[in-house]
């Protein structure tokens, strides 16, 4: 069997792939690359096998990085991932999403651009910068960022994006309008009485059933919501839980009834994997009833967090699964979750997991 | 002594390793004609694209986390250059 399955692991210090062939049974690491730059996403288009990395670095800010050699090589550019003179400048790439043709890129301070040309040359979306809400944006813990994207395949005019700490917000028409989604997610960190406000929501990661294009997952600071219409409205799906907060969703290749989150114990309560042992856990009926899913993951002393965007599906059936903790350790799951091993042990904090299956 | 900003004379300019390994082929040392620092920046990122901005935002200012010396004082992108003058482009500390 000559596919492969590639992994692409955005971490603090660079980027890093892995890879094994369609058995999933013997992994190769390589990096780390993008100069030890911190990559808070980075992504594969399976067509091409391209790669494209979104980061940011202290000393040269903001860069989306490309390898047209599943990572031997890289180039990097900012030409136009830019707001207008005096405002607040961009400072990372946060995070990618594959459109016909092109690739759009949310950075920070929160904003969307978009490219047409593989990377080379960016152009600002600026319809969400006007949206009359924006000056009353503000930061979460990790900025003001837009770290979610989602494409309908089925019409690619319709974006969904998720920003902290501002929400969802839903563009019809390619991204030159938007309006928020967030109705029924809540603002635990509101006064009582303003807890489910227009916008303002933490969201913390936003993804598309396969097959259901108005069918979306969230994880929220504050809770976990799946909405059944495209977001106008969101449910909570978070009785069966062990808490309302968390970082990653990532759904199944081909049932929009399974989604994997990995619940932590809470944002006050040091942001770790409940009584410090490890648990992905998955639903198999859009939310109604959840399973944890352990064998193979540590379950004693684990103080780790997963970030946001480092949890991921393969195409594969069944589906790989796959995690990295902030502790810079990558497990993986041959099986849906059933059980699980890891993949490495000392990388360093990891941000983001992407897979693409090559044939 | 400064001089007319429009009046071009040549540099040395001394870029940060970590910087110029951005760029393949770039050079750590190579001279230029720029009358300012900005001019300087300008005239870097003709040759190596994008160089430019590594070094400035877009505010325009020279990134927080960068420094430009000039004959050895820090400077910002409005400092005028003598000719001869000598310009190290340079990482501050940052990280963790």
């Amino acid at each position: 069997m000559a596919g492969k399955v590639v992994l692409l692991i955005g971490t603090k210090k660079g980027v890093f792939v892995a890879e094994s062939g369609w058995a999933r049974d013997d992994w190769h690491l390589r990096g780390p690359f993008c100069e030890t730059w911190p990559m808070n996403h980075v992504i594969g288009d399976p067509d091409t096998g391209r790669i494209y990395g979104a980061g940011g670095n202290e000393w040269f800010g903001p860069a989306i990085w490309r390898s047209d050699d599943l990572g031997q090589s890289w180039s990097h550019s900012s030409d136009g991932l830019a707001y207008p003179e005096g405002q607040e400048p961009v400072a990372a790439g946060w995070s990618l999403a594959l459109c016909s043709g092109g690739l759009y890129a949310g950075v920070q301070p929160a904003g969307l651009f978009k490219s047409e040309d593989g990377g080379k040359s960016w152009r600002h979306m600026d319809g969400l910068q006007k949206h009359p809400s924006r000056p009353e944006w503000n930061p979460g813990g990790a900025g003001l960022i837009l770290h979610s994207m989602v494409v309908d395949p089925a019409d690619e005019a319709r974006i969904w994006v998720g920003i902290s700490a501002a929400g969802v917000f839903h563009s019809a028409d390619g991204g030159a309008s938007w309006e928020p989604r967030n109705l029924g997610t809540r603002a635990d960190f509101l006064p009582d009485g303003q807890n489910y406000p227009e916008f303002g929501q933490c969201v913390h990661s936003l993804v598309m059933a396969p097959g259901m294009s108005d069918r979306l997952y969230q994880q929220n600071h504050c809770g976990m919501y799946r909405s059944d219409d495209g977001g106008k409205r969101w449910e909570s799906i978070e009785d069966g839980l062990p808490s309302s907060f968390g970082f990653p969703a990532a759904v199944h290749p081909r049932d929009p009834e399974t989604l994997f989150l990995l619940p932590l114990n809470g944002d006050s309560a040091g942001r770790y994997v409940p009584d410090a042992k490890a648990a992905v856990w998955r639903t198999r009926d859009a939310g109604k009833s959840w399973q944890d899913l352990r064998d193979g993951l540590p379950q004693e002393n684990a103080y780790f967090g997963v970030l946001r965007q480092a949890m991921a599906t393969d195409r594969l059936d069944p589906a790989g699964v796959y995690f990295g903790t902030s502790g810079g350790a990558l497990f993986a799951s041959n099986d849906e979750g059933e059980s699980w091993r890891p993949l490495a042990q000392h990388l360093p904090a990891i941000l983001s997991v992407e897979t693409m299956l090559l044939d | 002594m400064p001089v007319d900003a429009g009046e071009k004379q040549t540099v040395t300019v001394k870029l940060a390793a970590v910087l110029a390994d951005l760029f393949p082929g770039a050079p750590r040392q190579c001279e230029l004609e720029a009358a300012t620092v900005r001019e300087l920046i300008d005239r870097l990122d003709e040759r190596w694209p994008g160089m430019g901005d590594r070094i400035c935002d877009t505010r325009p200012a020279i990134r927080r986390h960068m420094n430009v010396f000039v004959d050895g004082e820090r400077q910002s992108l409005e400092a005028v250059l003598r000719p001869g003058a000598e310009i190290f482009i340079l990482t501050a500390i940052s990280g963790g």
